[in-house]
């Protein structure tokens, strides 16, 4: 049973990603990011990390996609490109060997420490434990860390909209 | 079934994998939008051995940095996203081969 969550949730990550690469359009592609983003999220449930799982939906599949769909919407941007132009040819080829290259040397140190990875003891699977243990590390060890993090995001906000915003030309203030 | 058990290892090669994936589209494609997405699925990979490894050593620590992670990204795509639409706005149909042109 668990494995089968796992090579359907996987088919589903794998699925997503090859779509994000080779759809031309990029509403597509935004889709597929959607369907990677719902696998990944289906093994944090598999993992019993609750709390990623639907922080993984809500942020990731609900607000970030979301926000992707609006840009590509408001720039008009969401027709088919041809994606058989290439000005530099040797950069497929390249790219994809380049990415099946760290791919497997991953798997390949993966593999060389399965023996120290082998035994698995898997956390408490008591519904709430999950999201107890997060807050308690969350707002106590990283405190200072999660206060910084507000920090980052009001930045990035203010930024954003200093960013993007029409500049008045020819007005003082 | 056989009582075959997803362990560690597994998920690590997934998300090997989901890196490898997300590691040659940010090199094949130039939309810049597209590319942010590849981004999106290299971290993503690097959030699910995170977890796999957290759980597999039953620290929690491993979740509590996914959660930064997740934090961090938001803010790079509203900040990304921003930058994507300011030139765009100016030039339509960029790829990242023109953005080499802002220099200077």
């Amino acid at each position: 049973m668990q494995l089968l969550v796992f090579i359907l949730a996987s088919a589903m990550v794998l699925a997503g990603a090859i779509g994000v690469v080779v759809r031309s359009n990029p509403v597509h592609a935004a889709l597929s990011l959607v369907l990677t983003l719902f696998g990944v999220a289906v093994h944090f449930v598999a993992l019993e990390a609750h709390f990623l799982a639907a922080v993984q939906v809500i942020v990731y599949a609900g607000a970030i996609v979301v926000l992707f769909l609006f840009v590509i919407m408001l720039l008009g941007v969401d027709k088919a490109e041809d994606l058989s132009i290439e000005p530099f040819p040797v950069q497929r080829p390249v790219a994809i060997v380049i990415g099946a290259a760290v791919a497997g040397l991953v798997i390949a140190a993966v593999v060389r420490a399965r023996d120290t990875l082998q035994e698995g003891t898997p956390l408490p699977a008591d519904g709430d434990e999950n999201v107890r243990a997060l807050a308690r590390n969350l707002f106590s060890d990283h405190v200072f860390a999660f206060e910084f993090t507000s920090i980052l995001l009001i930045v990035a906000v203010a930024g954003t909209v200093i960013l993007t915003r029409k500049e008045k030309r020819g007005v003082d203030q | 079934m056989a009582a075959v058990v997803p362990t560690t290892t597994y998920y690590l090669i997934l998300s090997a994998v989901l890196f490898g994936i997300g590691a040659a589209g940010l090199m094949i494609r130039r939309n810049p939008l597209i590319m942010f997405m590849c981004i999106e699925l290299m971290l993503n990979a690097v959030n699910l051995s995170f977890v796999a490894l957290a759980v597999r050593f039953g620290n929690i620590d491993g979740q509590t940095a996914v959660f930064f992670v997740m934090v961090v990204a938001a803010a790079e795509v509203v900040v990304g996203l921003g930058i994507i639409i300011s030139i765009l706005k100016r030039r339509p149909g960029a790829t990242a081969d023109d953005l080499a042109e802002l220099k200077g």
